[in-house]
């Protein structure tokens, strides 16, 4: 069935469009973007009246813990969890158990997607088992489906492998993706190191911790000539060091995640364990920081690492529960309730970061709305209220300091293909 | 106000001046009671105190219960390695057992901060915080500030001196907290591995060098040094350590005539105090001790809801 999208606010940063137009799809493909396409027979109407009508937004950082963990999220739910949120493409993480580090294992996330609503890319471990020790087969990963390369969860800590990593990706033209973290800085830390880790008598972790190793990460970039992508950019100092990356010409991007724009360590108290993550909440500047740098393009994409965790094990003692939070289903609301309405970004400036960034540092031929691309649409109305509730996260776990929340930017319908994967009404 | 208002205690910040007040006057009466030949009332008759000890300690644990025996409450004991959580019974899990049981005090210490915190939010019960981490020990600052206000009439003004491994200790968070409310001047000492410049934000002042600062001081509370401490590269020796930072009887000799010298125990020997500074008369490391018991004792009788104390001391008599 075709769908026209009628009256809606079409906001393209790739064409840099932001106007009142339809939208016609045919199957699974844009037919054309017009003011006032005729309704002709055949054709699903949908009135986008007040509403944003975007690429399909992307998400290059989940954790769907399939395989290893399938009593807390799978692919197919967390891929469900994605479209109600407002996402056509995520990026899986490859910290499962076992960890992504062959063809078969890639083939099977690709397989098990197939059968959920929206595309999923799978990112393999940049060492073979994750350990550090030998990368990975990347050639016959990507030929797998593999769309980039990360050991996410921890650092690669030998700096040899990385900068071989670096190297050896560049005959691939694939990002190598860092979790930065200096473990032995980070000391067994849950919180962010400072005023609120002293006053609650908490394991610090310096956001020293995360800088020290992007600078280490830039630097390797630099003399390889590879390609790397930053995950969960938490400070300001982070933010700094990639933006003098790239104004050297290093080929570095970098994500935050929203809670790093919308929270600060302050959360801690009251929220424990579902304020844990890593890295952690850092300080009101650090948040600014992170906002500015949304703002100049020193941050290219906001990914949510979205990370669900069983209630039992976050319903302990902070120091013994797991960190991460879920992020998928709050996240276009924060997008819009903070960036857009409390710091005057432009639906533009927002959402390249969740469509057009991503898709081009993953190179896939998404995150675009024009003539000929795929019919991946995600339409939102950005003033409708939303209440953050247990009923309101579809995740089965929901571990997410938000819950209580009002916020602003409803997802009203999610097109993945030309088909409705999630509506509203 | 002749009770506490709250199901909880579980730190030092949480508590209003009137509140700390309350405790130290309390204490006072039970202190009497408790130091003479009949040394228990009912006011916990038929209460059920639990304590609930996930980290090792003597005297915290035999201080909280005594407190809960002289007011005739009935005793639970139950420490890690007896019970069910080796088998690795979440915490929220236990409690509720404890519960289900009907015990109306959990008095709990924890290794992990917050621990007391988290589940007072998930349980009835009224939660005593024993000591959580690095964070609170809040009934061990208020005996230590009842504990001075034996001596001093007041705290206003003091200049207090705390010394050693502030970082890694709650009894010195809880103590700054309860001196700073009842009006005192806090100056941390220690090196700056262990003495972090966050703290602060609680308006204290910070040396590296106790010797300046000794003969300025009205109270001296050492803080036990943690020999392990040394293995985290926090300082390289006990030699050096003791060198910059021990009591000793040269330091003694520099300190105000009437110096409170306080210890949380257990205490070192040789290292954070020196063998003849332990004797010293300026030493309150026993009142201390007693105190502890009635303060708790009182912290017991106000969260239970109080009752006129006149009244009680004559029941108690009879």
């Amino acid at each position: 069935m075709n769908i026209v999208i009628k009256n809606g606010r079409v906001i393209d940063p790739a064409s840099a469009t932001d106007a009142i137009l339809d939208v016609l799809i045919r199957d699974d493909r844009i037919a054309e973007i017009d003011t006032n396409i005729n309704y002709s027979d055949g054709e699903g109407v949908i009135d986008a009246g007040g509403c944003l009508v975007l690429p399909g937004l992307i998400d290059m950082h989940v954790h769907f813990r399939e395989p290893g963990r399938e009593d807390i999220e799978t692919i197919i739910g967390g891929s469900r969890v994605a479209a109600k949120s407002g996402y056509t493409g995520v990026c899986t993480m490859p910290n499962t158990n076992p960890v992504i580090d062959n063809q078969a294992l890639v083939r099977f996330i690709k397989l098990e997607a197939e059968k959920g609503p929206i595309n999923v890319y799978p990112m393999a471990t940049i060492t073979k088992g994750s350990k550090g020790e030998e990368i990975s087969e990347m050639g016959e990963l990507i030929r797998a489906g593999a769309v980039a390369f990360t050991d996410d969860g921890q650092p690669v800590t030998s700096s040899v492998l990385m900068r071989r990593a670096l190297e050896y990706s560049r005959m691939f033209d694939v990002p190598i993706v860092s979790h930065a973290e200096d473990l032995l800085l980070t000391d067994d830390g849950i919180m962010n190191e400072g005023v609120n880790s002293t006053l609650l008598g908490l394991k610090g972790i310096p956001k020293e911790s995360e800088e020290t190793m992007i600078a280490r990460d830039v630097l390797l970039t630099r003399l390889t000539g590879g390609r790397l992508h930053v995950c969960h950019v938490s400070s300001g100092g982070s933010v700094d060091i990639i933006a003098a990356g790239k104004r050297k010409g290093v080929q570095v991007t970098c994500e935050t995640a929203p809670h790093y724009f919308a929270l600060t360590d302050d959360a801690v108290a009251e929220w424990m364990s579902m304020a844990k993550m890593k890295p952690p909440l850092r300080t009101e500047a650090d948040r600014r920081a992170i906002i500015e740098g949304l703002r100049n393009g020193a941050i290219d994409v906001i990914a949510t690492d979205h990370a669900p965790h069983s209630l039992n094990e976050k319903m302990q003692e902070m120091e013994y529960a797991p960190f991460g939070i879920v992020g998928l289903e709050t996240a276009v609301p924060l997008i819009i309730t903070i960036l857009v309405r409390e710091n005057n970004f432009s639906y533009l400036q927002a959402f390249e970061k969740v469509t057009l960034n991503p898709a081009k540092i993953l190179k896939i031929d998404r995150g675009r709305i024009a003539k000929g691309a795929a019919a991946d649409i995600t339409i939102i109305n950005p003033e409708a209220k939303v209440a953050i509730t247990n009923s309101f996260m579809l995740s089965r776990c929901k571990n997410s300091p938000f819950i209580g929340r009002e916020l602003c930017g409803k997802v009203e319908y999610t097109i993945c293909g030309g088909n409705i994967v999630y509506s509203a009404k | 106000m002749s009770s506490l208002k709250r199901k909880d205690l579980l730190d030092i910040q949480s508590l209003s001046l009137e509140e700390i007040n309350l405790i130290c006057k309390s204490a006072r009466y039970f202190k009497d009671i408790f130091t003479r030949s009949v040394k228990s009332v009912p006011v916990l008759r038929g209460k059920t105190v639990c304590t609930l000890f996930y980290e090792p300690s003597t005297r915290t644990r035999i201080s909280f219960e005594l407190a809960a025996k002289r007011l005739s409450a009935d005793m639970i004991n139950v420490s890690v390695s007896t019970s069910s959580v080796v088998k690795g019974e979440s915490l929220i899990d236990t409690v509720h057992t404890l519960e289900a049981m009907k015990a109306d005090y959990i008095v709990m210490r924890h290794a992990a901060s917050l621990a007391p915190h988290f589940l007072s939010k998930n349980i009835k019960a009224s939660v005593i915080n024993a000591g959580d981490g690095f964070h609170a020990h809040p009934t061990q600052a208020l005996l230590d500030a009842y504990s001075i206000l034996e001596r001093k009439s007041s705290l206003e003004g003091l200049r207090i001196g705390i010394v050693g491994d502030i970082r890694h200790s709650r009894v010195a968070r809880s103590d700054i907290e309860v001196f700073k409310k009842l009006g005192a001047k806090v100056v941390l000492c220690g090196p700056p591995t262990l003495v972090p410049d966050e703290f602060k934000i609680y308006g204290v002042d910070i040396t590296y060098n106790l010797d300046e600062v000794l003969p300025d001081l009205d109270v001296i509370n050492m803080l036990r040094i943690q020999k392990e401490r040394q293995k985290g590269s926090l300082f390289p020796s006990l030699r050096e350590y003791h060198r910059l930072f021990a009591l000793t009887e040269d330091r003694m000799a520099r300190c105000k005539p009437d110096v409170i010298l306080m210890h949380p125990g257990p205490i070192n020997r040789g290292i954070e105090v020196d063998n003849s500074v332990v004797e010293s008369p300026n030493i309150i490391m026993n009142e201390q001790v007693t105190n502890g018991v009635a303060v708790r004792m009182a912290i017991f009788y106000l969260l239970a809801g109080g009752a006129p104390l006149e009244e009680m001391k004559e029941e108690s008599a009879g």
